[in-house]
């Protein structure tokens, strides 16, 4: 007869250390790696060898089929010598202002009103606000293509109140400098309700005795925004910035779909080269060393965002 | 809590493992693809099933014309199955390198040629030479040697345009000017015969308020035609054939007064408000489904739209952009379309030469003659072509070019880079943001380039 099972209630209602001691509760035991096992297994297999065999290639010189040619960091190298590289860096920084600043500017603005007022059908604003996330935004860019085109809704509208003369003559997405910040806008539209909504969840935690303190005190408004909103939305704010900064900086789809890096290279950004070094002109090396810098660049600016962010934190 | 050591060692482990793993050259080795012996066997052996995968990026009509054609084939041949994988052109560009070098992947595929499509499978050794089925089948004298030459590559897949034969097709593209006949007449203007009288039809129906040239370059490669038909007339076709097949590697350059001048002149049009408004951002087939319903006097696109307007339509003709002098020769690019090629590890090459042998029939080319393909090949009966129709006129300028031997390849052959490189320049160019010289000088970077990382 098996004693096991009355044993250890026995042993765990007596409190005891009998049968073999017990590790204090939160104590890294050996079996946690059985659990982790089959993930990391995975993560392994999809993540961090294609991550090794990405080092290895971006120093070769590669056409994807035959062997390839040690070229050790000439690849890296381009990143200086080719203009190609350093204008898709120009477009996602260009592009940061429209996919990461305003929409925390914005968001912030209209969550320190919603605040201070109280709204009606907030939770159906809410849901239109998040919409544009929740449809692919493959989906949406497509959309997004015909409200641009030089017949659509924006140019009609616009030659509607007699300001046709702002349409550009090839288009929205077919003119050199309006190409990028349309897309900015797309993603202006799209990124937005996700911060919004994140400050507002945030807005909500913060306590109201602050504000009380703070009217108390005499602060207007806009002191009560960054003596009170704006701390109290540090979290959350680091949130954003780190999401829409490496969202930013790996942009594919909306360019793929809507303007192929085009017209010329006006938009062409880095996750983009890297796809058209892959896939169409067999520059294998190049593309594998294009991703590893972008993904260092990602680590890099994290990095310093949560620094920041951390510091004032402590502050 | 003490990080235990376990947790660091296993890690290194782990780096360890996965960089000895990765740590080799990328890419297998080499082995040159061994051509099937001589004579090669026609016809498809009858040693059980045999399953031939086919990757193709027919669309539309011509696609519905394959499936007939294979299930012809198929009834012909009881033991053969053919599977088909249609994908799209740009699918195809991407995959295919990856398909063909995996062991279950096709036996028969449509490869584009130039150096980053068929180049690139040749110099991996991915595709069987053809040559002695093409001696067995008759191949070679169905066809000129321009049609054979887009498809010939040296084993090693450094020289294009001489060795073996790698690819196949009997049925051509050429790009040349649509015009609106019933506006034509209305505007009160005749066919030019000079670039000059060209150019003044199109001042003529801007004057009038119609679309000169009906024309869209948000999809990017129209604009390589626009310009390549315009240099075809002025610079000579040896020169543009010898540059865009690199024989005589750094020797040539893009940058000269010729091409230089054919910039000025698509730039000057399009500064003059030729071109569709809008055309920086629109879409191709849009475009082409408004100068079928009648917007623009003249299309400057190839012979696939041909369905698109009606083979049969009297609306619509077709002719080759002028010379710039009077009596000049007859010159377009085009030439060849998409050839069929077998890959290096079937093992049903007899077969696949046998499908490819059907696929470039007589047979074959009298029913796609009606999707605009043009047959090249010597015999094609085009007598039935009903003159005055579209498609006679496609067919008549293909011949007249074919015969002044003024067919020039597609230029974005000539580099791996040369598409991105021409169309980013070309847009820019159309857009006035950069010179005729500069047009010039930063296409020579990139075919500089290249010749001289040829080894």
């Amino acid at each position: 007869m098996d004693p096991g099972p009355q044993v250890a209630t026995r042993a765990a209602a007596l409190g005891s250390l009998r049968r073999r001691p017990e590790r204090l509760p939160g104590e890294a035991r050996r079996i946690g790696y059985l659990y982790v096992a089959p993930a990391f297994i995975l993560y392994a297999a999809f993540n961090l060898l294609p991550l090794f065999q990405g080092i290895n290639i971006s120093f070769y010189n590669w056409d994807g089929i035959t062997p390839g040619t040690w070229v050790g960091l000439d690849n890296y190298t381009e990143f200086f010598t080719d203009p190609t590289i350093l204008a898709g860096y120009t477009h996602v920084l260009i592009l940061m202002i429209f996919y990461a600043f305003l929409p925390i500017v914005i968001g912030l603005f209209l969550a320190a009103l919603i605040s201070r007022i109280r709204i009606r059908g907030l939770t159906v604003f809410r849901i239109l606000l998040f919409l544009p996330l929740v449809i692919t935004d493959v989906v949406t860019a497509v959309a997004w293509t015909w409200v641009y085109d030089i017949n659509g809704p924006i140019s009609t509208a616009l030659r509607a109140i007699g300001l046709g003369r702002l349409v550009p003559a090839q288009g929205w997405l077919g003119d050199f400098n309006t190409a990028l910040p349309a897309v900015g806008v797309f993603g202006l539209w799209g990124g937005f309700g996700f911060c919004l909504i994140l400050f507002l969840a945030g807005v909500m935690k913060i306590p109201a005795s602050l504000y009380e303190a703070a009217r108390v005190d005499g602060a207007n408004a806009i002191r009560e925004f960054f003596a009170v909103t704006l701390p109290g939305l540090r979290y959350e704010l680091q949130v954003v910035l780190v999401l829409s900064v490496i969202g930013t900086l790996d942009t594919f789809d909306e360019i793929y779909v809507m303007t192929g890096g085009g017209p010329g290279t006006a938009t062409s950004v880095p996750a983009y080269l890297v796809w058209r070094r892959l896939f169409q002109t067999g520059q294998v090396g190049s593309a594998a060393a294009l991703g590893i810098v972008l993904m260092l660049i990602i680590f890099a600016v994290t990095w310093a965002i949560n620094r920041a962010m951390e510091r004032g934190n402590e502050a | 809590m003490v990080a235990p050591p376990a947790r660091v060692r296993i890690a290194l482990a782990v780096v360890a493992v996965a960089l000895v793993g990765a740590a080799c050259t990328p890419g297998g080795s080499v082995t040159q693809a061994t051509a099937p012996p001589k004579p090669a066997v026609t016809g498809v052996p009858d040693t059980g099933p045999i399953t031939l995968t086919v990757w193709d990026q027919e669309t539309g009509q011509v696609s519905k014309i394959w499936d007939q054609l294979n299930a012809e084939f198929e009834a012909k041949y009881p033991n053969v199955t053919i599977k088909r994988v249609n994908r799209d052109f740009g699918e195809l560009k991407s995959l295919l390198r990856l398909a063909i070098s995996s062991p279950n992947g096709p036996d028969v595929v449509e490869a584009n040629q130039g150096w980053p499509d068929m180049g690139a499978l040749v110099k991996g050794g991915l595709l069987l030479p053809l040559n002695n089925y093409a001696d067995a089948y008759g191949w070679t004298n169905r066809v000129s040697q321009n049609v054979l030459a887009v498809s010939s590559w040296s084993p090693d897949g450094k020289n294009f345009g001489t060795g073996n034969l790698y690819g196949y097709t009997t049925m051509g593209e050429i790009i040349g000017v649509y015009y609106n006949k019933q506006m034509l007449s209305d505007l009160g203007l005749e066919l030019p015969t000079t670039l000059p009288e060209f150019e003044q039809d199109l001042e003529a129906a801007k004057q009038a308020g119609q679309v000169p040239i009906q024309f869209a370059n948000g999809d990017a490669f129209p604009g390589i035609h626009e310009y390549a038909i315009v240099q075809d007339q002025l610079a000579s076709t040896d020169y543009l054939t010898s540059l865009i097949f690199g024989t005589q590697r750094d020797q040539l350059s893009f940058d000269t007064p010729e091409n230089v001048q054919a910039a000025a002149t698509l730039q000057d049009w399009a500064n003059k408000g030729y071109f569709t408004p809008g055309f920086g951002g629109a879409g191709y087939d849009s475009a082409v489904a408004d100068f079928g319903k009648g917007q623009g006097l003249f299309m400057i696109t190839g012979n696939w739209i041909v369905a698109n307007l009606g083979a049969s339509s009297t609306d619509f003709g077709f002719f080759l952009l002028p010379p710039q002098q009077q009596g000049g020769p007859a010159v377009s690019t085009g030439g060849a379309g998409f050839p069929l090629s077998i890959a290096a590890g079937t093992e049903h090459a007899d077969a696949a030469a046998a499908y490819i042998d059907w696929m470039t029939s007589d047979h074959a080319s009298d029913l796609l003659l009606n999707t605009g393909q043009i047959p090249l090949h010597t015999g094609a009966s085009t007598a039935a072509l009903q003159q005055g129709t579209l498609l006679a006129d496609v067919v008549n300028a293909t011949a007249t070019a074919t015969a002044d031997n003024g067919v020039v390849p597609y230029e974005d052959w000539a580099t791996p880079t040369f598409y991105d490189t021409m169309t980013a320049a070309i847009q820019e160019l159309m857009a006035n943001r950069i010179s005729p010289e500069e047009f010039t000088t930063r296409i020579q970077s990139d075919y500089s380039d290249f010749q001289s990382s040829r080894t």
